[in-house]
């Protein structure tokens, strides 16, 4: 069965149509990259699949492990295993970034019918995770994401991914204000996170993200549809030509 | 044609009561019922009332509150602030209940207990503190702390010796008893502490549910040169309480007022704050939260008066407001003309959880001299959608996000409180009254 299955999606943002008749499907341990030109509707697949509100499906289907998405509400997706690596992770002043990440955890377990994590085992797992992605402790004792640079947020990302464990991971945009040390970084964290049932939808502007997070398939999206699907020789044209053409050919 | 004069109202009060008592004692109360009578109830058009509308609370049919009960220790309420353990003086109806206090383990160069006691047999010594400037001007300027001290008879005396400094918070607790009709308390506190003394305490008001009952409380704080409080008040009285409360801190030099009002319970409360900043160097950091829903009306009103030169003070007051919650802050900070060097900064920030909630802000700067650092800021706004979603992207789902995200608003305001322990407890209080937010507390 498809890990996700999108099909004729149509979605608006206040009554403005973006997408027009997507459709996608990705199986377990697929890579795909979404790419194209900016308002293309990246952005919104991400949104919509999330459940963020403001955004609205008005025709198609979008199921996840079989399941319609549209009536499920943004915890209960991210329960099911979906996860956003935001592009501008939120900063919360006042909530933990420790306590917020055990919740998280512990919401999760909760909808599985598991007990809570124990508090030690809790930070064993925590302690291996932000090793590997060479956090610092003490970016675990900030509140979310406050002063966090730009490397750290991404990073913080993929540790809550590590920690959550999710089917889906939907990166929006992580290449977005990252050097290519601190990009480099956060993709090796995302490629020790693959394995044969989790799967990863890239969405991204530049070729570059895909150098570290390798893709199986490379699709272009332009004025809220796939226009063109590929290998990863695919998103080496894109950025040879530039979307100039899908642009056109869309209009 | 002349508009006849119309005396002012004064509930509470029969025309004929004339003060308790003879001597300095007597004079101070019969000031403080002429003031209330000069002044009248406040009503909308007092410009200090103008957001607080008490006249539900002046039609009342008000009694003495009934007899305390025999209470013992297994009656204290289960949310207390601080353990068992701690040193603490309990005051039911305002009045000062020996079983259920704890003196026996107050540390040396601490005395405290009841004012009633006091009076009996040392009045003169607190004579000071009762005809001391601000005091007077209370008096004159606010009428219910005039009515006070018209009744001047019980409540709280604490006295901490120059140099003594306290470990540990002390624990004051002070519970309303509801009788079998609305009942109004009129107590007193008094803490003194003498130069370079130290000392934290974390007071509670809280009552049971029943008839109303009003508490007009008036505290009043006098700190010697060097000396530093911490003082920490909890304000949870049952969903029919009223609270009036004022607080009148006078600061030494170089001494250092830490007042924290967290405010969760009653149907109305005006919690005023006054401080004067009496000596070089003095400093007042008068901060607060609170949490109102519906039918709760929460006023925090304060005033802080920098006499001198080179004094500090900071205002922090963070209020969530939930169905049809109202808050309201008035914030006035006076630099007088000698009081060159003054640091003085204020801000109050709201977060409104429903269209329904209300805040009223009063923000006021009046400044005389000219070397001075003073700012005052206000916000009121919605719970952040984008921290929200992000949240619930995680799993959380939305209650439980919320919640955090309101106890996250809080935060800074609580991070305030210096004792962990206190600190601790007064968040559980917050998350008692997040667990409660389904329930209408509070039928208007």
């Amino acid at each position: 069965m498809a890990l996700l299955e999108i099909i004729n999606l149509h979605a608006q943002v206040e009554d403005k149509p973006i997408l027009k008749g997507l459709s996608l499907t990705v199986n377990p341990g697929e890579v795909h990259a979404i790419m194209g030109p900016n308002g293309a509707g990246k952005s919104t697949l991400s949104n919509l699949i999330t459940g963020r509100p403001g955004y609205e499906q008005t025709e198609g289907t979008v199921r996840f492990k079989g399941q319609d998405l549209s009536a499920m509400a943004p915890e209960e997706r991210a329960r099911a295993g979906i996860f956003l690596c935001f592009q501008y992770p939120v900063e919360i002043p006042g909530v933990g970034f420790t306590t917020f990440l055990r919740t998280a955890l512990n919401a999760r377990r909760k909808a599985r019918g598991e007990s809570e994590i124990d508090a030690a085992a809790f930070l064993t797992r925590l302690k291996a995770a932000t090793k590997a992605l060479g956090i610092p402790d003490a970016m675990l004792k900030r509140p979310l994401n406050v002063g966090f640079s730009g490397g750290e947020k991404k990073r913080a990302e993929v540790l809550q991914m590590a920690m959550l464990e999710p089917d889906l991971m939907i990166l929006d945009e992580m290449d977005s204000g990252l050097d290519i040390d601190a990009l480099r970084i956060a993709a090796e964290g995302v490629n020790a996170l693959r394995s044969p049932t989790r799967s990863v939808l890239c969405i991204t502007h530049y070729q570059r993200l895909l150098d570290y997070i390798e893709p199986d398939f490379v699709h272009v999206l332009a004025d809220g549809r796939i226009v063109r699907s590929g290998g990863k020789e695919l998103a080496r044209e894109l950025e040879e030509k530039g979307y100039a053409d899908f642009v056109s050919q869309a209009a | 044609m002349t508009a006849t004069p119309v005396a002012a109202a004064t509930p509470f009060l029969d025309p004929e009561t004339r003060a308790e008592g003879g001597g300095w004692l007597g004079a101070v109360r019969q000031a403080g019922l002429d003031g209330y009578r000069r002044q009248g109830f406040p009503t909308p058009r007092h410009e200090a009332w103008k957001y607080t509308n008490l006249s539900a609370v002046g039609r009342l049919a008000v009694e003495t509150p009934p007899a305390v009960p025999a209470l013992t220790a297994a009656d204290l309420p289960g949310d207390r602030l601080l353990p068992l353990d701690v040193p603490r003086l309990v005051f039911v109806n305002g009045r000062f209940s020996a079983p259920l206090s704890d003196l026996d383990r107050l540390p040396a160069g601490v005395r405290a207990g009841s004012l009633r006691a006091v009076l009996l047999t040392d009045p003169g010594h607190l004579r000071p503190v009762l005809e001391r400037p601000q005091a007077q001007e209370a008096v004159a300027t606010l009428p219910l702390a005039a009515l006070n001290t018209g009744f001047l008879s019980d409540g709280l005396v604490l006295e901490i010796d120059a140099g003594v400094s306290v470990e540990g918070p002390l624990h004051i607790i002070h519970l309303s008893v509801p009788g079998e009709s609305a009942t109004l308390a009129h107590p007193r506190g008094l803490i003194r502490l003498g130069a370079g003394a130290r000392a934290t305490l974390a007071v509670s008001y809280s009552g049971l549910p029943g008839a109303p009952s009003v508490i007009n409380a008036v505290t009043d704080v006098v700190l010697g040169e060097d000396a530093h409080l911490s003082h920490v008040r909890l304000l949870a009285e049952a969903p029919e309480g009223v609270h009036i409360g004022a607080v009148l801190a006078t600061v030494g030099a170089r001494a250092r007022y830490d007042a924290f009002t967290l405010t969760l319970g009653g149907r109305l409360v005006r919690n005023e704050i006054r401080v004067l900043l009496d000596g070089e160097g003095a400093q007042a950091h008068v901060n607060g939260a609170y949490a109102a829903r519906k039918g709760q009306h929460i006023d925090n009103t304060v005033f802080v008066d920098h006499a001198v030169p080179n004094a500090k003070s900071s205002q922090l007051f963070k209020g969530v407001l939930d169905e049809t919650g109202r808050g309201v802050f008035q914030g006035k900070i006076l630099v007088r003309r000698d009081a060159q060097g003054t640091d003085g900064q204020q801000l109050h920030q709201a977060l409104l959880l429903t269209p329904g909630a209300e805040v009223d802000i009063k923000p006021e700067l009046q400044i005389y001299a000219d070397d001075v650092a003073c700012s005052h800021g206000a916000t009121a706004g919605e719970m952040d959608a984008e921290a929200l979603f992000y949240l619930q992207s995680r799993g959380i789902d939305e209650e439980t996000a919320r919640a955090l995200l309101v106890e996250a608003f809080l935060e800074d305001a609580l991070t305030t409180v210096a004792d962990e322990a206190v600190r601790d407890a007064l968040t559980e209080r917050v998350r008692d009254w997040q667990r409660g937010r389904a329930q209408a507390t509070w039928n208007v």
